[in-house]
């Protein structure tokens, strides 16, 4: 048994750890990009919304219907749409790099909604007690909003890191490298299912100790049950 | 000085257009401690929320010293605000920050920064509503009637002239409810700031205000003393409110 682990490893041992190095790099990356992105375009959501602080209704609506559309894509067909403009700003449509910009405008719209998500949970009341403290609207939304949801956007990061490694399976499919190209090559195509079923034990772990930390961190910057 | 003038509130909706406030006209006196009451979906929230401009009034004006408020944005109405503080039902405290960061926020929205004399303003606050060792407790472990009296340290932060109490006690128990209108008319007879209590209770203004408002379908049926008022309820509203009416009838 060892042995034949043992000579599995010094076979593709090598393969599994460059494909866990990239599907990581694919990851954060872009799921760091879409976060500035979507951080943003999340907090405009909210505080344009009708009835929210700085309603704006058609900037918001504008900005949903963006959101939205980019949010129907099936991702493996936004990748191909936008290979044209991949390759403009990233000089190649394939490879890690190539996988960038679809990840981001992907993941960013997702983040987004997330993000306005976790803002609209922060009771209404403690909202108008710092507008009526007379605090700007900046001001509420660095020193009140943001700080008030952040355990339920630590939560959301596991969910958008948790998907953005889903899609980067399916970017491996057209060339981009990562655990997920592995495992469709290997087991797929060639048959060798002992190294697809290794390539999703590493996927599998990977997703555990993504949901595990940001669990962690979640309870640990959450101070609004008395346990805390 | 604070002087509503045949303000009218209108809240437009898919079901048709609803009539919050319509034509009230109030005045309350420097250092008085008015009740305005009414029944749930009166207005009074509407009328309190006006005041400090949470709401924006659909005509009509607010007048504060002389001056006309209710057209002000921006700068001038966030340094307005200062000047009147408000606590709500449900206390409206920031869970996420401690009780003493709580009571620094005014501080913060007013100049950005917290200075170290800010930090012992704000201990003398809680000092005086008995919380000053529980300032860096979270709001979470205080009970009801404890995160109340932040609010109301949070409130007293920028000395303001006028303090907006839209039913903070209602989520209270009776013994807390004591506490919390004791402290506010201590606070009014000490600094001689104007308290503005909207409540749907009659025992709370019989408690601690001087004159009332009686709100009913967002117009006022009924205002005088609160002495006039009790020994002479003239409005149908005010007669249900003091429970002078055949429950059963």
């Amino acid at each position: 048994m060892l042995d034949t682990v043992s000579a599995f490893l010094t076979e593709y041992g090598g393969l599994l750890l460059e494909g866990t190095g990239s599907t990581i790099i694919m990851v954060l990356i872009p799921t760091a990009i879409s976060y500035i992105i979507g951080l943003a375009l999340g907090v405009v959501l909210y505080l344009t919304a009708p009835g929210s602080l700085r309603p704006i209704p058609a900037l918001n609506a504008v900005l949903g219907w963006v959101v939205n559309i980019l949010r129907s894509f099936p991702f493996i067909v936004l990748m191909v749409f936008i290979i044209p403009f991949t390759r403009l700003i990233m000089g190649t449509g394939s490879g890690i790099l190539g996988t960038i910009p679809p990840l981001v405008l992907s993941a960013s719209p997702f983040i987004a909604r997330m993000i306005e998500q976790s803002l609209a949970e922060v009771p209404r009341e403690s909202v108008e007690a710092v507008e009526a403290c007379g605090a700007s609207t900046p001001r509420i939304v660095f020193s009140a909003l943001l700080p008030e949801a952040l355990p339920s956007i630590v939560r959301g990061v596991a969910v958008v890191l948790i998907s953005v490694l889903g899609y980067t399976a399916i970017a491996g499919a057209v060339g981009a490298g990562g655990l997920g190209d592995i495992a469709i090559r290997y087991g797929y195509y060639r048959y060798q299912s002992d190294v697809m079923l290794a390539a999703v034990i590493i996927l599998v772990v990977i997703v555990q100790v993504i949901q595990s930390l940001c669990d962690f961190l979640a309870r640990k910057s959450d101070h609004r049950s008395a346990r805390s | 000085m604070i002087e509503i003038k045949h303000l009218t509130k209108t809240f437009e909706s898919a079901g048709g257009t609803a009539h919050a406030l319509n034509d009230v006209s109030l005045s309350i006196a420097d250092g008085d401690i008015m009740g305005i009451i009414g029944m749930s979906g009166a207005g009074k929230s509407t009328l309190v929320r006006c005041i400090n401009l949470l709401e924006s009034p659909t005509s009509g004006s607010i007048v504060v010293d002389g001056q006309d408020v209710t057209g002000l944005s921006g700068a001038a109405l966030r340094a307005y605000r200062r000047r009147v503080a408000m606590i709500f039902q449900n206390f409206g405290l920031l869970a996420q920050k401690t009780v003493i960061a709580n009571v620094c926020f005014p501080y913060k929205a007013a100049t950005g920064k917290v200075t170290s004399e800010n930090r012992e303003r704000a201990l003398e606050l809680l000092d005086m509503v008995g919380l000053k060792d529980k300032a860096q407790s979270y709001p979470s472990q205080l009970s009801g009637g404890q995160q109340q009296r932040v609010a109301i340290a949070r409130a007293l932060a920028c000395d303001p002239e006028y303090i907006l109490c839209d039913e903070a006690t209602s989520a209270l128990d009776p013994a807390s409810t004591n506490t919390i209108l004791k402290l506010l008319r201590d606070i009014n007879r000490k600094t001689g700031v104007t308290v503005i209590v909207i409540t749907h209770s009659m025992g709370v203004v019989e408690k601690i205000c001087t004159n009332v408002a009686v709100l009913e379908h967002g117009q006022v049926v009924e205002q005088g003393s609160v002495a006039d008022v009790f020994a002479a309820p003239q409005s149908h509203a005010a007669q249900v409110l003091l429970e002078r009416v055949d429950w059963d009838a």
